[in-house]
């Protein structure tokens, strides 16, 4: 654990690309909640889920890489907990994204929406998040997630 | 990583019982059982939810493929809620409108 100024602390964890270590991530990430009591169990378990999104997607963003020895770089987990906000930092080293790009699904209502058995991770990440933001270039991708105390539905993402 | 599941019968259904978290790691097994279950000719099953700790969007898949797999072959599959925890994900990704859930395997009888 790191103590930065105005009182954030960072919790870091540098895992190895691998699905087994998803739920270490969430662990930490429970642990990183734990600090700040302005969030309560239903908002951690909001973390939770997100951070679990997002490093699977980063896992399985490197497992596509069949060149190169990126694939078997870890992943960086950063929690940053302080200023009544918490924010979950996920990068890997696979190549970039545009989130813009993303195909986007038919409506719950649509029977057509249950061809799509994937790609439910980002919008449920920003579903969760009072603000992410996708840092991409070739060389990885970044995912920052800002959590609020209480979740808000209507709260704007970028 | 555990993932525990257990197949039972009730009142006509094949309700598979699935304990722990269900993520990227997990989540294949449920998967092969599902599809053995359907290979099996269980037409009609129930996921019994209930003592799952936390499910994300990997495990949300699995579970569309399995009542797509179902419904094309005249089945159903229906989910037993878990704590309010499991649920929440179903509610807040609107998938609660696509599954068929009920709150207790008790309530398969009366659907």
């Amino acid at each position: 654990m790191v103590v930065e100024a105005d009182s954030v602390e960072v919790i870091e964890l540098v895992f190895p690309p691998r699905p087994e270590v998803v739920s270490v991530a969430r662990l930490v990430v429970g642990a990183a909640v734990a600090i700040d009591p302005a969030f309560d169990e239903e908002r951690g378990a909001d973390l939770r889920l997100a951070v679990s999104e997002a490093c699977t997607n980063a896992i399985q963003a490197q497992l596509e890489q069949r060149r190169g020895g990126d694939a078997d770089r870890p992943i960086v987990l950063r929690c940053s907990v302080g200023d009544g906000k918490i924010t979950l930092t996920v990068k890997d080293h696979a190549g970039g994204f545009d989130p813009a790009t993303l195909e986007s699904h038919p409506l719950v209502t649509d029977p057509a929406r249950l061809d799509y058995e994937g790609g439910l991770g980002i919008p449920l990440i920003q579903l969760l998040t009072d603000d992410v933001k996708f840092v991409s270039s070739p060389g990885g991708t970044t995912v920052i997630m800002t959590f609020e105390p209480r979740f808000r539905p209507d709260s704007a993402d970028t | 990583m555990d993932l525990r599941l257990e197949v039972s019968e009730f009142g006509g259904w094949s309700v598979l019982h699935v304990g722990g978290e269900v993520d990227v790691a997990t989540a294949p097994r449920l998967r092969e059982r599902l599809i053995d279950m359907i290979g099996k000719d269980h037409l009609t099953i129930a996921v019994d939810l209930t003592s799952v700790d936390f499910i994300d969007s990997t495990g949300l898949g699995v579970l569309i493929g399995a009542v797509k797999r179902l419904r094309t072959r005249g089945g159903d599959l229906v989910l037993v809620r878990g704590d309010t925890r499991v649920s929440r994900v179903f509610e807040i990704t609107g998938l609660d409108q696509v599954f068929t859930m009920v709150d207790t395997t008790d309530d398969l009888v009366d659907s």
